[in-house]
């Protein structure tokens, strides 16, 4: 998925010219093709996030469009102000390309692992927030970039993310996609807790339970017409994202659906890790599983609120 | 460095402290001593070395200005509104509810090239801006509180300058040696401040920013060093222009002033007859 991304600026800087990439002291290697076709449109800076973003605004200014990458935890909290104040307020198009959303980055501990990076992002104005589930899903999304008005973050998966999107269904900013339709629960899914959401779907139609997985790669600005619109009637709803479960998807799934009245017969629940900080290492899915997000957990939990 | 400066203010210095006091007092707040440690460095930026042009704010061969230390804003309003970028008589709308002129600037006002306020920001924002139009005729300026340069944010967006070679871009350096608390030498410590920039990779110039002429001959030499980011270190007295707000920690931010205070304050800076 990241390769997949950063081969896609490349892509986008041979169509446009306004493209540039910014990386803030990534790995050796980081699009050698770009620097050899497009020196003068690549940049690599130092661990210096902060001023990195506020470079990046300035250019943006000027007309270019940035694509800046670095480690997500660095990417939202070390420059959080940059973000809002630089980027947001003045509403300029960076893309903000995010490596290792969720627990990828499970074995390095709590500084790595991005977890809350939707919750304060989805809290500053003009700031989009898209988290596709699998790199053909992110083929689809890059080219739109381009002619995004304002910023958008990008958080990435782990690469080589199992292909579970597909191609029929497009891809619009801003649009959730339907993956599946059943009647007595929805599933709300965002990056790669697409995967899992779809494995227990097929279980539980086995068991008779009828499911609909409703995909929200684009967390904001959240599709609030798909969501009610898929939440009605249902006995069960889930939100499952790779993080806290404050403020994030679910957060703002449970914002919309109350206020516009609609409710599941049964149960609502988040998943994602509650209000604490995984002090597990291990594998990107032993955390994931551990907080629930796995076909047999999500199935067990929709079974039991089906049936509750 | 000494925190005083030997210059006298003429009467076109005196004048822009007498209009940044009545927008103060029209808004009921402000922030005095940072504004007036700023008019002759903002003035001559206007009047001898910007290129802009007012009615077309946009205009891509102007040289581009960004004040970091966004709390000076009562001067720069003055000078944008003398120069014509909006009219003179909307600095009475100074923070008022529905006005575009607020506490800190924002790009809705015509000639504000970028919104500040949180110190620590204007210098990468210049950084990007002058590599994005490196080889063009126009320069960029940033104007940085010496307190401002207590954020690591500068530190870095200084690297970044030097790195990228910018000699498209200087660093102005508004040195009062005063920030909100105490003087710079005992909350931070910024000395040996000079050096620091110079280490940095800056070629460093360091002037009397109250001192017109001395002002003027600074920034028309620049860039200082070529290949290299331009640093002039201005040393300012906050407060500069009348003789109870120079170097008086209680003039930094003042708002609910008295009448017989702004009468003093109008009877310091003479009444301009």
């Amino acid at each position: 998925m990241r390769k997949t991304c950063l081969e896609q600026v490349h892509e986008l800087a041979r169509t446009d010219e306004r493209v540039i990439f910014i990386g803030s002291d990534l790995g050796v290697g980081t699009l050698d093709a770009m620097v050899e076709e497009f020196p003068d449109r690549f940049y690599m800076e130092g661990i210096a996030e902060a001023a990195v973003i506020g470079m990046a605004s300035g250019m943006a200014m000027e007309g270019l469009i940035p694509y800046v990458n670095t480690i997500a935890t660095f990417l939202t909290r070390r420059c959080f102000e940059q973000a809002v104040v630089d980027t947001a307020l003045h509403n300029l198009p960076l893309r903000l390309i995010g490596n290792g959303g969720g627990y990828v980055y499970a074995p390095l501990g709590p500084t790595h692992q991005a977890v809350e990076d939707m919750a304060i992002f989805r809290a500053i104005p003009n700031m989009a927030i898209v988290a596709v589930a699998d790199a053909d899903e992110m083929r689809r999304l890059m080219p739109l970039t381009l002619d995004w008005p304002g910023p958008l973050y990008i958080r990435l998966g782990k690469g080589y993310d199992p292909i579970v999107s597909e191609e029929k269904n497009g891809f619009t900013i801003g649009k959730a996609v339907t993956m599946r339709e059943g009647d007595d629960a929805l599933l709300v899914t965002t990056g790669v807790s697409l995967k899992p959401a779809l494995e227990s779907a097929s279980l539980l139609e086995q068991k008779g339970i009828g499911v609909t997985v409703l995909h929200c790669h684009t967390v904001k600005p959240l599709d609030t017409d798909s969501v009610i619109k898929h939440a009605r009637g249902k006995k069960v709803i889930l939100t499952i994202e790779e993080g806290t479960i404050v403020g994030g998807l679910g957060g703002s799934v449970a914002e919309t659906l109350m206020e516009a009245g609609v409710t599941p017969s049964k149960l609502f629940r988040r998943v994602g890790m509650d209000d604490r900080f995984a002090h597990n290492y291990g594998s990107q899915a032993q955390i994931m599983s551990s907080i629930g997000i796995d076909a047999e957990s999500l199935t067990a939990l929709v079974e039991k609120g089906v049936n509750g | 460095m000494t925190n005083r400066s030997t210059a006298t203010l003429d009467e076109r210095s005196l004048a822009l402290r007498r209009s940044i006091v009545n927008t103060l007092v029209a808004g009921g707040r402000g922030h005095l001593g940072a504004a007036f440690s700023l008019v002759e460095i903002l003035r001559v930026l206007y009047d001898d070395w910007l290129n802009y042009r007012a009615d077309d704010p946009g205009w891509p061969d102007r040289d581009r200005l960004i004040l970091s230390k966004g709390h000076g804003c009562l001067a720069l309003y003055v000078l944008l509104a003398e120069k014509g970028f909006f009219p003179v008589d909307e600095l009475k709308t100074f923070c008022a509810f529905n006005s575009r002129l607020g506490g800190h600037p924002e790009t809705i006002i015509p000639g504000v090239e970028a919104s500040t306020g949180s110190l620590g920001h204007g210098l990468a924002i210049g950084v990007g801006m002058a590599i994005a139009i490196r080889g063009a005729s126009s320069r960029i300026a940033v104007i940085l509180g010496d307190g401002e340069c207590d954020e690591g944010s500068v530190w870095e967006a200084a690297m970044l300058a030097a790195k990228h070679r910018l000699d498209n871009l200087v660093a102005i350096i508004d040195y009062n040696k005063h920030q909100s608390y105490g003087a710079t030498g005992s909350v931070m410590e910024l000395e040996p401040f000079t050096d620091k920039w110079r280490s940095f990779g800056f070629a460093v110039e360091e002037v009397d920013g109250h001192d017109v002429a001395g002002v003027k001959e600074a920034i028309e030499s620049l860039p200082y060093g070529k290949g290299k980011p331009s640093a002039l270190i201005c040393h300012t007295v906050k407060g500069r222009g009348i003789p109870f707000t120079e170097n008086n920690l209680s003039w930094h931010h003042k708002s609910g002033m008295k009448e017989e205070e702004v009468e003093s304050l109008m009877r310091a800076l003479g009444d301009g007859s």
